[in-house]
């Protein structure tokens, strides 16, 4: 667990640095709070890309507690900010656990917008299973971009997955049909179904991941066991929208944040789970293959702040 | 595009419509709306206060409240300030130099660097140019096979790097090559990278020494959140960028990166991708972008698309046709073609002023494309007599194109019935006078 921390928080140290000097450089030699702190504050959420709801809330909440008159400190401020995020961000705190025993192949259909990191992150949790000696099989459903199997298929290689594939241009059900029998066949744990990128708006392209489902399911009972979104971090508020968007056409099950080694403060799985309440699974910090984490409130608002 | 923004701010102007006078706590607070809906679109916080700012300050002196239409008057304000942050006027890729002239393009992760290297290509091939695509990405799996894809598809040359060859090695050999094939433009795509990444940053900057690009481009994802005035900060600092080429505008990110990035770096938004297709490319005129944002459409990119997409002569024949009544369904296919030339009927009508909101209470504006298919596989499996006289068409013959075609009898049925009706149109037109049909366009749609 503590290399973990340390992980996440290097991986966050950026957010943390810019996030927690301004909110200390904020607070320093104050000893009241005034219309002026509470700009600054406000600010400083919105940089966070907390979004304009939760933005307001929060400010909200501190102004009500000035009028009660148990916020006067500055100190007690910051405190009080940090335990309503922490507090929103833990309802999405449900890491995933596969019961290999009653789910065999455990079906994870992996969606987002183009560049997010779908194939990247299916790459990172393939060598976790693969690690633990699970067997895994990776079908890459990403027919239509240019060389979107070739990377795919580098990434199985690295991790020693089965791969299953077919020509470019198609049909991903086509795969994901193929990816499923040929898991049976081989008696595989898991099997991941990589999907092509897509903006969430495009109602023909969602209509194609429902079908993909749609087989997934008639040829699995109970799969896909885990619809994983893959968000990221440098996203602003329409990370909203395509988690929204994803969620109604095909039900998300969980999501991954990546690419949170960067400024990038990944305040928008505040929003997310207070709105959609969709579980956080994953966090990406950094390129190297073991640098995708589980999700933990704590550690995460630990290192933000 | 932007679709949550122009709403939001049509509410805050409609409220305001409803006022003759505005009082100085009228304009204060519609722009209290104005700021969240800047914010919600990820403007960038500073980027924001600062144009309120300046809309209030224009907006509480003379120049509103003297106005006979105030509401008018600060949309106008909102719109000019919001021009201006975004640059005034569009500002092209610059060409000049001795070929091959090199144009980088660098950004971070999944932005779309590749994707947009290509489309560049395809952008130059339609200015009779050629380039040369060279893949520089030697980190992410399979990036340099995913360029050379891109190049075949569209029948453009490509360096081949071998395996062991540093970025900057493939720089400067793929140049030689360029020079020695005669090619006018070099497009150098990067590997994705943080911006504070330094030792791959250097790596940029020793290309950067070395090739001396004539444009350092920034490919930048639409939809970024308040970090993407950092991220073209940081990149312009360590770096020094030309300009910025936004990618994913297709989707309903609401853009405010485009408004913050060129208020940050002072650097101009040159181009901007609006699609998953090779074409989606277009050049980025911030007045126009302005416009859709205010829901006013963009009547002069849709002209240019058109006239682009439109051959002179067949319109005039066209045009010829219809006078004399002689308007076939395979005139129409070819009509059907053009329109699909110009890209997705999607990104079409939402060009059209008005439109996009007249559309949104009756479910989104989405057109499949598919349809146009359709029309056009059920000409295709009429025979060329049955194409010049539809009269001729009797049950059997629809239901043989119906199956022909892939479609069912209704299809078949309502394209005969728009088909008849068009004509009859035409021929009311062509009656009411000489100049009733403009060149080309498209008497029916429906």
């Amino acid at each position: 667990m503590f290399g973990f921390f340390d992980k996440l928080k290097k991986g966050l140290a950026k957010t943390h640095q810019g996030f927690v000097e301004k909110m200390d450089r904020l607070f320093l030699g104050k000893k009241t709070i005034d219309q002026d702190l509470l700009d600054e504050l406000e600010a400083l959420l919105y940089e966070a890309d907390i979004g304009v709801k939760t933005t307001t809330d929060l400010i909200e909440g501190v102004r009500q507690g000035l009028k009660r008159g148990d916020l006067q400190d500055p100190e007690k401020v910051k405190t009080f900010i940090k335990e309503e995020i922490l507090q929103i961000l833990r309802s999405g705190e449900k890491p995933l656990s596969i019961d290999f025993a009653s789910t065999k192949p455990f079906v994870f259909m992996v969606v987002g917008v183009n560049g997010a990191g779908k194939t990247t992150t299916i790459g990172k949790i393939a060598h976790q299973y693969s690690a633990q000696g699970k067997r895994v099989l990776i079908g890459a459903a990403d027919t239509f971009r240019a060389a979107a199997v070739e990377q795919l298929e580098i990434w199985a290689d690295r991790v020693g997955a089965d791969f299953i594939k077919q020509s470019k241009g198609s049909d991903p059900s086509a795969v994901a049909f193929d990816s499923i029998q040929a898991a049976k066949a081989r008696n595989t744990d898991l099997v991941f179904i990589d999907t092509a990128g897509r903006l969430h708006t495009k109602v023909n392209l969602m209509e194609e991941l429902k079908k993909i489902k749609r087989i997934v399911s008639r040829e699995c009972s109970g799969a896909p066991h885990e619809i994983l979104l893959v968000l990221d971090a440098t996203t602003g508020q329409n990370a909203i929208s395509q988690a929204k968007l994803f969620h109604e056409a095909i039900g998300v099950t969980g999501i991954a944040l990546t690419k949170l080694d960067g400024t990038a403060k990944g305040g928008i799985i505040v929003g997310i789970t207070e709105e959609l309440k969709i579980p956080i699974r994953y966090v990406g910090v950094g390129e190297a293959i073991d640098d995708l984490k589980e999700f933990n409130a704590t550690d995460f608002v630990q290192a933000l702040f | 595009m932007f679709d949550s923004l122009s709403s939001k701010l049509e509410a805050v102007f409609k409220k305001l419509r409803g006022h003759g006078k505005l009082t100085e706590q009228n304009i204060e607070e519609a722009l209290k709306e104005v700021r969240v809906a800047l914010l919600e679109a990820d403007v960038n916080f500073k980027v924001v206060k600062e144009f309120i700012q300046s809309v209030q300050q224009r907006a509480i002196g003379q120049e509103v409240m003297a106005s006979l239409t105030p509401a008018q008057q600060l949309i106008k304000i909102v719109k000019e300030e919001m021009i201006s942050l975004m640059g005034g006027q569009e500002q092209r890729i610059q060409l000049s130099g001795s070929p091959p002239i090199p144009i980088m393009l660098v950004g971070l992760h999944g932005c779309g660097k590749t994707t947009t290297a290509a489309k560049l290509a395809r952008h130059f091939l339609g200015m009779r140019k050629r380039p040369y695509l060279v893949p520089a990405d030697v980190y992410r799996p399979a990036a340099i096979e995913q360029l050379q894809r891109l190049g075949e598809e569209l029948n453009v040359e490509f360096y081949r790097p071998t395996p062991s060859q540093e970025p900057l090695e493939i720089c400067l050999k793929a140049r030689e090559a360029a020079l020695k094939g005669g090619f006018d433009l070099m497009l150098i795509d990067t590997a994705g990278r943080l911006h504070i990444d330094e030792a791959l940053m250097l790596e940029l900057r020793e290309i950067k020494t070395q090739i001396k690009p004539k444009e350092i481009l920034l490919v930048a994802d639409a939809m970024t959140g308040q970090d993407a005035v950092n991220v073209a900060k940081s990149f312009n600092e360590r770096l020094g960028i030309d300009g910025i080429i936004l990618t994913k505008m297709d989707g309903d990110a609401r853009g405010g990166a485009a408004l913050s990035i060129k208020a940050v770096t002072q650097k101009p938004i040159k181009l901007i991708g609006v699609g998953e297709k090779l074409d989606a490319l277009e050049v980025f005129h911030p007045e126009r972008m302005v416009s859709r944002i205010l829901g006013m459409g963009d009547v002069l990119t849709l002209i240019e698309k058109a006239e682009a997409a439109f051959d002179e002569k067949k319109a005039r024949e066209l045009e010829k046709k219809i006078r004399k009544d002689s308007f076939t369904l395979e005139d129409f296919r070819d009509q059907l073609q053009q329109i699909r030339k110009m890209g997705s009927l999607e990104s079409i009508l939402h060009m059209i002023p008005g439109l996009p909101k007249m559309m949104k209470g009756r479910g989104e504006l989405q057109v499949d494309d598919k349809e146009l298919i359709h029309v056009e596989a059920i000409i295709n499996s009429m025979t060329p007599k049955e194409r010049a006289n539809i009269a001729i068409i009797n049950g059997s013959r629809r239901l043989r194109i119906a199956k022909g075609s892939g479609t069912s009898v209704q299809e078949v049925n309502r394209l005969l019935k728009q088909y008849a009706q068009a004509r009859k149109m035409m021929k009311q037109f062509s009656k009411i006078g000489q100049k009733g049909m403009g060149r080309g366009r498209v008497p029916f749609f429906s």
